[in-house]
């Protein structure tokens, strides 16, 4: 990249602390001249990442004529919410109503199961708990392809395709290995002595789960949650698998499905689904990035 | 306390749930599927047994070839330039924006947390070339160049799958393997600079080899996701043109759902599954022979 047109600045004040460091007001010409390779190009990155959603956004309140008669810097001419309406009234709705009927109930038994499961793993002591820390890990390495198809035969047989119950199911199966080994990892840096206290005190060991080990953990089953989150809100390959019609779509079929209804792209609406699509996950994002960024990252170094 | 810590009924209503049910709906389905890759058939018309047929037919299918020959192809190059950016973002976090990067690593972060269906359509319209001129091709226009049709030919729509993953993975990988960088000791770097390794070369003498062991796991995660990529294809060229973007995930579902074959899908599956074996104990082998050596 650019690191060989500009030499690594010296640090002159090895600064460890966390606090913001202090600023050289005084820039002299040299200085930003020697700086400006590195603006332009983070000018130019940030560009690229944002720009795009940007135009979604634009995109997103202008008619077809616009679209196919406007260069694509051009400003919408209207503010109208007419794509907006028609993306509803297309079924839009109902799609993240399912969305939401199969993913948070998924979500809730991921994390009381998975919470509950990893303390059991790491807290508690007895034989044979590496192996099925092991076996869980399995299910990380392993695609979602090599569970598919069994899975649909079962559904198939015992009546439940066709409802909402396959994605709930497979979506609680394919989250808990991810939650259980991130969970063990939390409940391994919370000291021993705590619960070794807390039974010498009597508590039976669920107390001590209940009363010590939940609060400690807290802040990381939030965490772990809006991992989880992430990775069933945006799934396309188990939804795609087992949504058999239209009334079933997530959010995510229902997308995929939407530029194909028609025989020519209609513009507009697509611009607003896409937007609808994204903004959920970007609502979220703004208020809990530093999280996500912990969540995300933490979730992905064990691989 | 040893009675308490192993308590067996408290272990068994903790960890009996989870086990459960993951076994019964992941380890039970994945011993099911390898039974599978012998039958041939669909739960609806039933299933005969047909030995290794599967297996014989896949080393003989030029469309499982191709996929293979895709699905590597795209998770080398990928992996490269994700963990290749990934880390350039990271060095440019540490030693340039030093502690301001926060709201530069918040901001190229974020494109990992959208759908990518939606990102897949987004950059259908960026790209586009007809009927209607995208950002990107008027960008092109703009020095000269003729508009490319990105979805029409197999180089150019390998390019914009990667392009696509490189816009929604680089600010993960950046924050990931900055956490990393952030570990090397100050006093390290500054005694290397005393003796006058200065740009280039602390990077390689200094900072490479340190971050070794992060930049390895990114490189495992990164190559088992890649080999497993599926949403990004079906939404952005959904294989094509013809199956030149087909990797064996598309391959697999097509086989299993449009065809109904369960065995033959199965055992493409199941190929899959060895090929992310083999790469992740192939990264590790090589990085500890240079950790080795070096």
């Amino acid at each position: 990249m650019t690191t060989q047109t500009t030499p690594l600045p010296r640090v002159t004040t090895p600064h460890t602390g966390t606090g913001p460091v202090p600023r050289n007001r005084k820039v002299s010409p040299k200085q930003f001249v020697s700086r400006l390779p590195i603006r332009i190009l983070l000018a130019i990155l940030l560009i690229i990442v944002v720009y795009p959603m940007l135009w979604m956004l634009l995109g997103s309140f202008k008619t077809q004529n616009e679209f196919l008669n406007e260069p694509f810097w051009a400003l919408p001419q209207t503010w109208s919410l007419d794509n907006y309406v028609s993306v509803f009234d297309s079924g839009f709705g109902t799609y993240i109503v399912n969305s939401i009927i199969v993913v948070f109930p998924s979500l809730a038994v991921i994390l009381i199961v998975g919470v509950a499961a990893g303390f059991a793993l790491e807290v508690m002591v007895w034989k044979g708990r590496g192996t099925v820390l092991l076996l869980f890990l399995a299910g990380i390495m392993v695609p979602t392809q090599m569970i598919i198809l069994p899975l649909f035969t079962i559904y198939f047989r015992t009546g439940l395709t066709g409802s909402y119950w396959p994605m709930i199911l497979t979506y609680i199966a394919t989250g808990l290995p991810l939650t259980v080994f991130m969970m063990a990892t939390f409940f391994r840096s919370v000291p021993r002595e705590i619960f070794e206290a807390s039974t010498l005190d009597g508590a039976s060991i669920l107390r001590s789960f209940w009363a010590v080990g939940l609060p400690l953990v807290k802040n990381a089953i939030f965490t772990v949650g809006l991992v989880q989150f992430f990775f069933l809100w945006n799934d396309l390959l188990i939804a795609l698998t087992f949504t058999n019609s239209d009334a079933l779509r997530t959010i995510q079929v229902g997308l995929l499905n939407f530029t194909g209804q028609y025989g020519a792209v209609q513009y507009g609406p697509t611009f607003a689904a896409i937007a609808v699509n994204v903004l959920g996950t970007l609502f979220i994002y703004l208020f809990l990035n530093q999280q996500v960024m912990k969540g995300l990252t933490a979730g992905s170094v064990k691989g | 306390m040893e009675r308490v810590l192993g308590d067996k009924r408290a272990i068994l209503i903790l960890l009996g749930p989870a086990l459960l049910v993951y076994s019964l709906i992941m380890l039970v389905p994945i011993v099911w599927s390898l039974g599978y890759t012998v039958l041939d058939g669909n739960p609806i018309v039933g299933f005969t047994f047909n030995g290794f047929d599967n297996f014989i037919k896949f080393f003989q299918d030029p469309a499982a070839f191709s996929a293979i020959w895709f699905t590597v192809r795209f998770a080398i190059v990928m992996t490269v330039l994700q963990v290749g950016a990934g880390f350039g973002l990271s060095l440019l976090y540490v030693f340039w924006l030093k502690r301001s990067s926060s709201a530069i690593r918040t901001i190229i972060f974020f494109p990992i947390v959208l759908p990518t269906v939606a990102v897949a359509l987004l950059f259908q319209r960026l790209f586009e070339a007809a009927p209607t001129t995208g950002p990107v091709n008027s960008f092109l226009n703009l020095f000269g160049i003729d508009s490319v049709d990105w979805f029409g030919t197999p180089d150019a729509s390998f390019w914009i799958l990667l392009l696509m993953g490189l816009w929604q993975s680089m600010g993960f990988y950046g924050v990931l393997l900055y956490a990393g960088l952030l570990d090397i000791p100050e006093e390290m770097l500054e005694s290397a600079r005393l003796d006058g390794a200065g740009g280039w070369k602390l990077i390689r003498t200094i900072v490479l080899p340190l971050s070794l062991p992060v930049l390895l796991s990114s490189l495992i995660f990164s190559i088992n996701g890649t080999l497993k990529v599926f949403d990004s294809v079906v939404a952005l060229t959904n294989g094509g043109p013809g199956n030149a973007t087909t990797p064996l995930t598309v391959y697999m579902f097509q086989t299993s759902f449009t065809y109904g074959q369960y065995g033959y899908g199965s055992t493409i599956a199941l190929m899959l599954t060895i090929l992310c074996l083999i790469f992740t104990i192939f990264i590790f082998r090589s990085t500890r022979r240079d950790v080795t050596k070096g």
